[in-house]
């Protein structure tokens, strides 16, 4: 069939929605570039070579650890005779639900200054929490599922007679494992490291709590000085230059992966690795790791917010703190999904370049940090379109810009389900347009939408930066109230907000598994967070 | 001498007996056919000779030694080479790494770390026919061209690598089963040539009885996990152990009549039987056994004719209402609904009581 040109409506709400969707990231440099020499002075200043270093540091070591526990882990659960591999299987992934933010939390009220160890049997706390090796640790707790289901993924799908060739031809387990079978992985592994980087890069809350000099913190704090805010501009874009780096680097990992992605996949199980005596090892390790990541944050929050009654926030306030959250969430939901829709519809629909490279714009620009957004969007509210500046439009703008991968992912997803020939199928069989779109169309889009739409909703809930620098004033969600109450080492205030946002994550690990599990084109890309 | 040994070899998983006491012998240069339908046992018994499955019961022997059973020796130690089925092919490494694979590897005990490994891979990259391809990497084969070709070459170069480090034996898992049938009478020609020319010791495992048939000086037939029967395939197509084996093996016609002095009679004439014994029994007939000729009188009729190019294939409706397919050259042309008369050529045949 003949792809028609797109209807002109299709066309104009897309590229209106690309462009919405590219302004804050036009704006930061507009403004950055029009900084003048003043503002860009702090990019020769030593104080930023530091600044950058130690992000490279966090962003270097975050993945490092998080590929070291997440690779060993699907190792041991995929191909080990480990006792309890497919429990320890679904809780690997589980540590998802906790924001990094709130596992930061969780380990400065556990063993910091003022934390559960000093309330039960004194002591100052330790102090090296605060810093690299805290941040460090939090941020790889928090995303090495990132890895650990990418690579369980791909070592299901592997080829075993891939290894059996490897033995055949005279190498031993160990020797075919570290010739043939990493080789094969590293496309995924890759594809998770870089995941967690981008996280790393972009984290804000994790560095703040634990106090650690990234980027990310120093743009708030200079644009919390007020007396100057272009040079957190400048800062915002140091920040993108590195995001493209990142980005760069992963569009390189995922061309090699295409060229030497094997066409056979698994049709039967792999054998399994004996572990002779150190089976009991491999499942204390596996056990650590999700007592320290998953158990941990949760049986600590659960102390704090069942201890010490009178500094707990009214059952009234953390209502209002939840509603906020959903309100802004829901609202964030609808609008990044009707944003979506065409873009999609165009993209999926009429396969042309333009199509395709405004859907490749949109999702580039929103690989910005959500703090970059969220400065970008202060700036043009306050010079451009002062009646926004704290408006919760604005905010959920916000969130939809941050937010729009995920919900195009969902709708171009929904929309490739959905074969012309089915609709033209119906209208042979006689049903109208209208019909056919109630009939078919419709039931065939609504689940990816829908999980679309489901991402987007939490990941709004969890945002932190944004929602700090875009909120109109005394209006407080979860999110921030745990970010303040922690600020000010109130561990019982925090603590129930904390909580209570574990729960409402809890689906996004459900969506992550059942996409996982159900799609192997859906593994590449697991949603972002936060 | 015997390359390969298989004594009473037995695999389960779980409550499912894949290979149930099977015993076979594989003789150095050469080339054995294990065939079967799918889901047989014959990959699982492939895989048991690797040493990828260790046997629940029974003994595998190579080149004398003893591998499974009372030891074990691991698929490293066991110099088997592997042509999978999907030809398993590491995809980070060129063709020439590839081939070059199994050379590098210290094979203690059983081979010594050559020199000269580039000499080797190409000259092993000349024997399948792919000289000059060494530098590409597996997905770069098909040199833009069709998809077959592709395969063809990715075919080639397992093959080269299975044979490059010289093993006892080298094991085929269905190595045609994605490739079309063309190009595969095509490749199973040339295997058969390189086979011979490096001399070879080979098992293929096919569910392809013309592939076993032409290619393999012996042929195990195996069914439900037992190998029921091992010949030279001449015997196996004219004197198969059962009803079951004639027409696995290609298509039979069984008629009704009794063994009498060393003949099977039959409504259609009698035919030298094998085997002796007397009584009632079925005999064997192969369709191009069965000669047609246009006969008004005849009492047989052409109920279907499929020309076919190199033959023709007729099916007879007999007065007793039986039917036969018979098998005739092509330039024997006889029209559908032609009454014909039916007569048996040939022989020894075959007989089932």
């Amino acid at each position: 069939m003949r792809s028609r040109s797109a209807p002109a409506p299709l066309a104009v709400s897309a590229v209106a929605v690309a462009a919405l969707a590219a302004l804050p990231l036009a704006y930061l440099l507009i403004r950055g570039i029009g900084g003048g020499a003043d503002a860009w002075e702090i990019v020769t200043r030593g104080r930023t070579a530091a600044l950058v270093g130690r992000t490279v540091a966090l962003v270097a070591g975050a993945p490092a650890l998080a590929t070291a526990i997440g690779v060993g882990l699907a190792w041991l659960v995929v191909r080990t005779d480990m006792p309890g591999r497919r429990l320890f299987g679904v809780l690997a992934a589980l540590p998802l639900v906790i924001p990094s933010y709130v596992l930061a939390l969780a380990f400065i009220a556990a063993i910091g200054p003022g934390g559960l160890t000093g309330e039960l049997w004194g002591g100052p706390g330790a102090a090296w929490i605060f810093g690299y090796r805290g941040a460090t640790l939090a941020l790889a707790l928090a995303t090495y599922p990132y890895v650990f289901l990418l690579t369980a993924a791909a070592l299901r799908r592997m080829d075993p007679s891939l290894e059996e060739a490897a033995r055949s031809l005279g190498r031993s387990r160990a020797a075919a494992f570290r010739q043939v079978t990493l080789p094969a992985l590293r496309p995924a592994i890759g594809a998770g490291a870089v995941l967690v980087a981008l996280y790393a890069l972009s984290d804000f809350g994790v560095v703040s709590l634990l106090r650690y000099d990234a980027l990310t913190r120093a743009i708030y704090n200079q644009y919390r000085s007020l007396f100057d805010r272009e040079p957190a501009a400048v800062l915002g874009l140091v920040l993108v230059v590195l995001t493209t780096a990142v980005l760069v680097l992963e569009a390189r990992s995922r061309e090699r992966g295409r060229l030497r992605r094997s066409g056979a996949a698994a049709d039967r199980p792999a054998e399994l690795v004996p572990l002779g005596r150190w089976r009991w090892p491999a499942v204390a390790a596996c056990a650590a790791v999700v007592a320290v990541a998953l158990v941990l944050p949760v049986a600590v929050l659960e102390w704090w917010a069942l201890s010490a009654g009178a500094e707990l926030p009214s059952e009234g306030e953390v209502a209002g703190w939840a509603g906020n959250s959903l309100l802004v969430s829901l609202l964030a939901a609808l609008a990044a999904t009707a944003a979506a829709l065409p873009l999609a519809a165009l993209a999926a629909r009429r396969r042309t370049a333009f199509a395709r490279s405004l859907e490749r714009v949109t999702y580039a620009a929103n690989a910005l940090p959500g703090i970059v957004i969220a400065l970008s969007l202060v700036f043009f509210a306050t010079r451009v379109a002062e009646p926004l500046y704290q408006t919760l439009a604005l905010l959920v703008f916000a969130y939809v810009v941050r937010f729009l991968p995920q919900a195009l992912a969902g709708a171009s997803g929904a929309l490739l389900r959905v074969d012309p020939k089915l609709e033209q199928a119906s209208r042979g069989l006689g049903a109208g347009p209208w019909r056919t779109f109630a009939r078919v169309t419709a039931p065939l889009v609504a689940p990816g939408l829908l999980a679309g739409a489901t991402l987007v909703f939490l990941s709004t809930m969890k945002e932190l930066p944004a929602t700090l620098l875009l909120r109109p004033i005394g209006f407080d969600t979860l999110a921030t109230e745990v970010w303040t109450a922690t600020g000010v080492s109130a561990y019982s205030e925090a603590a129930a907000p904390a909580l209570l946002l574990i729960v409402l994550s809890a689906p996004v690990v459900w969506l992550l598994q059942v996409r996982t599990r159900g799609e192997g084109a859906a593994a590449e890309e697991p949603p972002p967070r936060e | 001498m015997a390359t390969v040994q298989l004594d009473r070899a037995t695999k389960r998983f779980g409550s499912t007996v894949a290979v149930d006491g099977a015993s076979l012998t594989v003789l150095s240069g050469e080339f054995v056919a294990l065939l079967g339908p799918s889901g047989c046992g014959k990959t699982t018994l492939l895989r048991l000779i690797a040493g990828f499955e260790a046997p629940d019961e029974g003994v595998v022997r190579i080149a004398g030694h003893e591998v499974a059973g009372g030891t074990w020796q691991p698929p490293e130690r066991r110099n088997v080479g592997m042509v999978f089925q999907d030809y398993a092919l590491f995809p980070h490494l060129t063709v020439a790494e590839n081939v070059a694979f199994g050379l590098g590897a210290c094979r203690r005990g059983l081979r010594r770390r050559r020199a000269g490994e580039a000499g080797r891979v190409a000259d092993v990259l000349e024997l399948v026919g792919l000289p000059g391809h060494g530098a590409r990497f597996p997905h770069e084969l098909s040199g833009g061209q069709q998809q077959r070709v592709a395969l063809a070459r990715q075919q080639r170069v397992a093959l080269a690598r299975a044979l490059a480090p010289e093993p006892g034996i080298v094991c085929l898992d269905e190595p045609w089963s994605a490739i079309d049938p063309l190009l595969r009478a095509q490749l199973r020609d040339e295997l058969a040539d390189i086979l011979r020319t490096a001399g070879t010791t080979a098992l293929l495992v096919t569910h392809d009885q013309e592939e076993a048939l032409a290619l393999a000086d012996r042929v195990a037939l195996m069914r439900d996990g037992r190998i029921i029967q091992v010949d030279a395939p001449e015997r196996l197509y004219h004197e198969p152990v059962d009803r079951w084996s004639a027409e696995f093996v290609g298509a039979a016609n069984f008629l009704g009549g009794r063994v009498a002095r060393g003949r099977a009679v039959t409504a259609l004439g009698d035919l030298p039987a094998r085997g002796g014994g007397g009584g009632t029994c079925d005999v064997l007939v192969r369709p191009e056994l069965v000669q047609l000729a246009p006969d008004e009188g005849g009492d047989a009729v052409v109920t279907l004719r499929e020309f076919r190019g190199h033959d023709v294939v007729y099916r007879v409706r007999l007065a007793d209402g039986t039917d036969l397919w018979s098998q005739r050259p092509s330039n024997e042309a006889v029209p559908l609904g032609a009454r014909v008369s039916v007569r048996l050529e040939g022989g020894p045949v075959a007989v089932f009581r």
